[in-house]
């Protein structure tokens, strides 16, 4: 089995989908000879040439709008947004057009777009590069939100947000060289469905994104302390896998909820809403909900305290005990 | 038009030009060793520029820089102390250490400090020009921004506005031909972003930005006429970054050729050829100069890299909010 690097896997995905389809077209900012902020984009315009592959002047709102616009005419563009940070910028065309593209003509207008972009710290880019934005998209409804972990789950769930016929905002994490396997030819991955990283039994933690990774670390922690944790990787945010939620926490009656947002109004607690509103996984809770988050603060640039930002398994590893106070 | 410093001026002037150049390099060999985190964006190449607006304004004016405003800040006359320990993330630097290397910014010399968001700079400078004028002072405002910045919306809508409520903001494009990798030849509409003045009918001129006496004089005349007319000003000025975009930019979008041709047009070099020629310098005192500012300089940072003191957490939500508390 080859391994690929998380960026690999999302230029593979976009390869193999400009490809299939000339209609599917890369547009952003630097995307060309300089391969992206983040370097996933080398090569395509070389071999794809500016049909494809389209750079633009910094102008996130315009070129937002302007991919919105070309996707109603049938092209099916792939946006890249250097930081996550700057889709603030892109809201109006996303948030106000795209979303409602289809419920406000009834069904006659649709917008195929995938929005790319990278969120979280770790950068030392300070406060204005390195936030996590997914609320901002996941309270709008009209739009898709998925946001993958691994290289594998990255390149199929973009080839199926290309193939998606309206809007998808796809999520990335820095951790660009991360490497993993990639299975070799052609696979996609639904969007809507979580994937359980880790099977266990007496704890599910939930999470999406970088701190799937650091969630997995703090399992392996846990695991010497003989509890067993069942890790559900979220992947997609909006349509949210409840089903595969709701099972594991009826197992294990006990659930952390994991991410790098702040977790004031952020996406743990719409979790733990589908979570305790539904009966029988209300009873089956055998601890109260938790959740492990970013710090309530914007990123300082100082390393020390990046660095203390979001959440370490440490923190998991201890919300997790918490759940267990005989065992303490 | 442009203005001819006596031995003073020109002393003062190159004097700041080689410290900038000479912080740069250190910066960005602290950011190769690790001894620094984070990223940095040089200026190596646009000094005229930096030297050229701020000396040649009122102290009490004020500046909103960009990412790349190591320049900009060293000019405005902040210690090359305060904003090293920024870059360390050190509590004594100019944010203590919040900030960092984007985000420079100086109160005590109206330094109002920069966005990270490229372009977004130039509409809060629009509104600090909007209070200047309600509150009768007699300063002005400078925006800085780059030709990349220039295509962004919030720039034209921050001109329209200065232009209709005649605010007196010095918009300071500084065209160093590229916006990361992309071409302004490419991007930009118009050959020249002084002509999109007229599109708001806001007075303006482009002038070549490797020349700090050309720059000095632009902007006195700019400000003169900010003061005179009680409207806002375009200034564009034409110059190239020699460093790469960022740390690790390998340059692929430009030729060496091109970097070579640029390179003759050494704004430092231009103003100490011209001062040895008027009998200003000699090149026992350039090199004087050199080695003195490089001596204070590596001396500063020696003294940093020993200190480490750094904000606590605690400390760091204490500002989250104006009234410091509520976390
Ligand atoms: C809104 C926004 N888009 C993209 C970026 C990424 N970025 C950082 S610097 C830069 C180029 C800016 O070019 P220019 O305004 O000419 O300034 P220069 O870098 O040449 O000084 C870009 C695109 C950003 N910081 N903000």
């Amino acid at each position: 089995m080859r391994k690929l690097s998380y960026r690999e896997a999302i230029r593979e995905a976009m390869v193999e989908e400009m490809a299939r389809d000339e209609q599917v077209v890369v547009i952003g900012e630097d995307v060309g000879c300089y391969g992206g902020c983040f370097k996933v984009t080398p090569g395509l315009i070389e071999r794809f040439g500016t049909r494809q592959v389209i750079e633009t002047p910094v102008s996130e709102e315009g070129l937002v709008g302007v991919a919105v616009g070309a996707a109603m005419m049938g092209m099916r563009p792939i946006v890249e947004i250097m930081y996550g940070d700057f889709s603030t910028l892109a809201a109006d065309p996303i948030i106000n057009h795209a979303a409602k593209m289809s419920f406000m003509t009834a069904g006659q207008v649709s917008v195929p777009m995938v929005y790319r972009t990278p969120m979280g710290s770790g950068t030392g880019a300070a406060a204005q590069h390195t936030q996590s934005l997914e609320v901002l998209f996941t309270n709008v409804p009209g739009l898709k939100v998925v946001y993958a972990a691994t290289p594998a789950d990255a390149k199929g769930l973009l080839k199926s947000a290309v193939r998606d016929p309206g809007p998808v905002i796809f999520l990335e994490h820095k951790l660009y060289g991360t490497e993993d396997i990639v299975p070799e030819g052609e696979y996609t991955i639904p969007i809507g469905q979580a994937d359980i990283k880790r099977q266990g039994t007496d704890v599910t933690i939930v999470t999406y994104g970088k701190t799937v990774f650091t969630a997995l670390e703090a399992s392996q922690v846990l695991e010497d302390d003989e509890v067993s944790v069942e890790l559900v990787d979220l992947r997609s945010l909006r349509p949210l896998d409840t089903a595969t939620i709701l099972a594991s926490v009826r197992k294990t009656g006990r659930v952390v909820v994991v991410h790098e947002a702040p977790g004031f109004g952020g996406f743990a607690g719409e979790v733990i809403s589908q979570i305790v509103e539904d009966p029988i996984t209300f009873a089956a809770l055998r601890a109260p909900v938790a959740r492990v988050c970013g710090k309530e603060l914007p990123t300082p640039f100082n390393k020390t305290l990046e660095m203390q930002l979001p959440p370490s398994s440490h923190a998991i590893v201890d919300a997790v005990l918490s759940l267990f106070p005989s065992a303490v | 038009m442009a203005i001819a410093f006596d031995r003073d001026r020109g002393m003062a002037m190159l004097s700041l030009m080689v410290r900038s150049r000479l912080f740069e390099q250190k910066v960005e060999a602290l950011f190769s060793s690790h001894e620094m985190h984070g990223t940095t964006h040089l200026a190596i190449g646009q000094e005229a520029v930096h030297a050229g607006v701020s000396p040649a304004l009122d102290p009490d004016d004020w500046i909103v820089t960009t990412h790349r405003c190591h320049g900009h800040t060293l000019a405005k006359g902040s210690s090359v102390e305060a904003m090293l320990a920024e870059f360390f993330g050190l509590s004594n630097g100019l944010a203590k250490g919040l900030g960092g290397s984007m985000h420079l910014l100086d109160l005590e010399h109206h330094n109002a400090g920069s966005s990270a968001v490229v372009g977004s700079g130039v509409a809060l400078a629009t509104g600090m020009a909007l209070q200047l004028k309600r509150m009768d002072s007699p300063n002005l405002v400078v925006a800085f921004f780059g030709d990349g910045a220039s295509n962004r919306g919030i720039v034209h809508e921050s001109m329209n506005m200065a232009s209709i409520w005649g605010l007196p903001v010095l918009f300071l494009c500084e065209h160093n031909l590229y916006g990361m990798s992309s071409c302004a030849d490419e991007m930009v509409s118009v050959d020249s972003i002084a002509k999109r003045g007229v599109a708001y009918g806001i007075e303006s001129r482009s002038v070549d930005g490797n020349d700090v006496e050309v720059v000095y004089a632009a902007v006195q005349d700019a400000a003169a006429y900010i003061h005179k007319e009680g409207k806002p000003y375009l200034l564009e000025t034409r110059t190239y970054r020699f460093s790469g975009h960022s740390k690790n930019d390998q340059r692929v979008y430009r030729t060496r050729e091109e970097e070579r041709v640029w390179g003759q047009k050494d704004p430092i070099k231009i103003l100490r050829d011209r001062m040895v020629s008027r009998g200003h310098l000699t090149e026992d005192a350039y090199k004087r100069l050199e080695t003195q500012e490089q001596a204070v300089l590596d001396e500063i940072a020696e003294q940093l890299i020993k200190q480490r003191h750094e904000l606590t957490l605690d400390e760091a939500y204490s500002y989250m909010y104006a009234d410091g508390g509520n976390r």
